[in-house]
């Protein structure tokens, strides 16, 4: 035997111990596998059940898609006439979130702008865990502030008779979203190579020159898809709306502005507050599990949406 | 800046740049001659690019880096308080290790250092467009890009993205062009198309080219500068550099010890 197979040998794991890493490895790359594949059985089981929950309506005599989707009536429980109308909730979560992303997407951008681009590096990791802090309170608590100190607020200075309505809603929303929003932002603006901004520099570009001419367009895809994952938070968002949102089924009256001092309820809350007292297998619980249907198909396409728009820059790049 | 021919474009005295602690250049003083091809030789990690980056300024966007000891560009003292960043930046072109042409059209990149230091109502198209016309022709491209003015910057082959970053440059009117190894992400054809076009310019610019090359800065410089470790060791004529090294740590290098 030449001598290197010798030391080639010596080298080797003992057989013994190998046959052990050989089962237990595929053991654990099993259970991964499994945990991986959780996350779809999870996600196809969660709209297997919501739909079945909500399939048998269709047959019902009381119900009618057209109805359900364009008719302001929503008297569930009306003893002589029911009427399945989710037009105003569809208006209300419209209005309520479309104020909060306008409200929350020049705040965002500007902090992700400020947090990338101008700060010094110890502002910005107080910043970044001041963001994920706000991230991380309860959407109750928002609630909370919601229900008591911005629907003070709303009151003392619109003059409106109820604070809780869809300026007050928004807001809340607004502030739950812009974490999210100034998070992604701030990874699409970093991953704007630094050439780039060195070359603007040398060629005596301001700061904000660089920003506006060279970082947003060359951010915009993810920009965009910080926005939509904000829409599509905001459009999910349940416990804080229906605390803060007043919770009247009605679409929102007055233009230009008039209108965000209405109440109005969202497609959550609505479905929080009711399913409860629904009776289980009824049509009232049927119709509230196709309002479910809706938003999931909502919020589904929002995020396949921000994901393709975020592949495309990969591609790109 | 001033606009007289100055005998010297760039000189430092003692001057000393730190990375946080760590000291990058050591009492560097030179004097580079306005009108010349000067190039900046030294193993790796020896402050070439360092200092380079001090000429203009744009080490500072560093929060971490601090220097001693002056450094006038043309003449002038460009720590004075009366000179503007952005004057200075616009005398004082850069051109990249590796080519980076922004994310834009390759007229739009051309175009981006007027527009910033333009007033809108100053610029009109035809400037513009005259300014892309004598950029492309000065670097050799205009024939070969006339037709292709709105392609992405970024689609352009590396030797053409190259010398695309020297084009955008020129409408500015430098009076200095710094280059850091402007030929090292480029193959033997884009080499040397960029040495032809530096020759090129030489008479109009105080050029200064960082190269790990040897036979470049040999064949492409007037004037040699070798740094070791922070220091600059020496500085001469090319030919004199190389035949007749002074320090012997030059020949050591010349004759490959070191890195
Ligand atoms: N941004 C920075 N932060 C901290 N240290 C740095 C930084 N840039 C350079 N240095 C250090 O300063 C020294 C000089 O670096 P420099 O890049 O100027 O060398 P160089 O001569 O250009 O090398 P190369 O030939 O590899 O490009 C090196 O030791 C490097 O590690
Ligand atoms: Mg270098």
């Amino acid at each position: 035997m030449p001598p290197n197979s010798v030391r080639f040998k010596a080298e080797r794991p003992p057989p013994r111990r190998s046959t052990i890493a050989v089962v237990g490895e595929s053991i654990l790359e099993t259970l991964i596998r499994l945990a991986g594949m959780s996350a779809i059985i999870f996600v196809l089981a969660i709209f297997y059940f919501i739909f079945k929950e909500a399939f048998p309506i269709f047959g019902s005599e009381e119900f009618s898609l057209g109805e359900f989707l364009f008719s302001t009536q929503w008297y569930p429980t009306s003893e002589t006439n029911v009427r399945y109308g989710i037009a105003a909730l569809i208006v209300g979560t419209m209005c309520v979130s479309g104020l909060a992303v306008v409200v929350a997407v020049p705040f965002s951008l500007g902090s992700a702008i400020y947090i990338s681009e101008f700060c010094g590096p110890m502002a910005k990791e107080a910043l970044k865990i001041i963001i994920e802090l706000l991230a991380a309170i309860p959407s109750v608590v928002w609630g909370f502030i919601g229900l008591t100190v911005t629907s003070a607020l709303v009151m003392k200075y619109t003059g409106a008779q109820v604070g809780i309505n869809v300026l007050n809603g928004g807001v809340i929303l607004a502030l739950m979203c812009v974490p999210i929003i100034t998070s992604i932002a701030e990874d699409a603006l970093k991953a704007v190579p630094d050439s780039y901004r060195e070359a603007a520099m040398a060629l005596g570009a301001t700061r904000w020159q660089i920003v506006y001419k060279i970082l947003l367009p060359a951010a915009k895809n993810g920009l965009l898809a910080a926005v939509l994952l904000g829409v599509g938070r905001a459009v999910g968002e349940t416990m804080a709306v229906l605390m803060a949102t007043g919770h009247a089924v009605q679409i929102p009256q007055g233009l230009p502005f008039g209108w965000i001092l209405d109440s109005v309820r969202t497609l959550t809350a609505n479905i929080a507050s009711e399913l409860g007292e629904a009776p289980t297998q009824s049509d009232h619980y049927r119709v509230l599990f196709l309002t479910g249907v809706l938003l999931f198909i909502i919020t589904f396409m929002v995020n396949l949406t921000a994901d393709l728009v975020v592949r495309g820059i990969r591609r790109k790049q | 800046m001033s606009d007289q021919p100055q005998q010297f474009g760039i000189e430092t005295e003692d001057l000393c740049l730190w990375y946080e602690k760590f000291q990058a250049l050591i009492d560097v003083s030179v004097k580079v001659k306005d009108g010349l091809i000067t190039s900046l030789i030294g193993p790796s990690g020896c402050g070439k690019t360092t200092l380079l980056r001090c000429f203009n300024r744009i080490n500072e966007r560093y929060g971490y880096v601090t220097s001693t000891g002056i450094i006038k560009l043309l003449g002038k003292n460009i720590y004075d308080d009366d000179v503007s960043l952005i004057e200075l930046r616009k005398a004082v072109g850069m051109v990249f290790q590796r080519p980076n042409p922004l994310p834009i059209s390759v007229y739009e990149n051309i175009v981006f250092g007027l527009k910033i230091h333009t007033s809108r109502k100053d610029l009109n198209r035809v400037k513009l467009d005259e300014a892309v016309e004598q950029a492309l022709t000065e670097v050799g491209m205009w024939n070969d890009l006339k037709d292709h003015l709105n392609r992405r910057a970024i689609d352009l082959q590396l030797e053409q993205q190259q010398k695309l970053c020297i084009a955008r440059l020129l409408p500015l009117k430098p009076r200095i062009i710094l280059m850091d190894e402007p030929c090292s992400a480029l193959d033997v054809g884009g080499t040397s198309a960029i040495e032809e076009l530096m020759y090129s310019l030489k008479d109009r610019y105080t050029i200064l080219i960082v190269t790990h090359n040897m036979a470049q800065a040999r064949r492409a410089s007037d004037e040699c500068i070798f740094m070791l470790l922070g220091e600059l060791i020496e500085h001469s004529r090319t030919e004199e550099l190389f035949l007749n090294p002074k320090d012997s740590r030059t020949a050591d290098y010349i004759e490959g010890r070191y890195g």
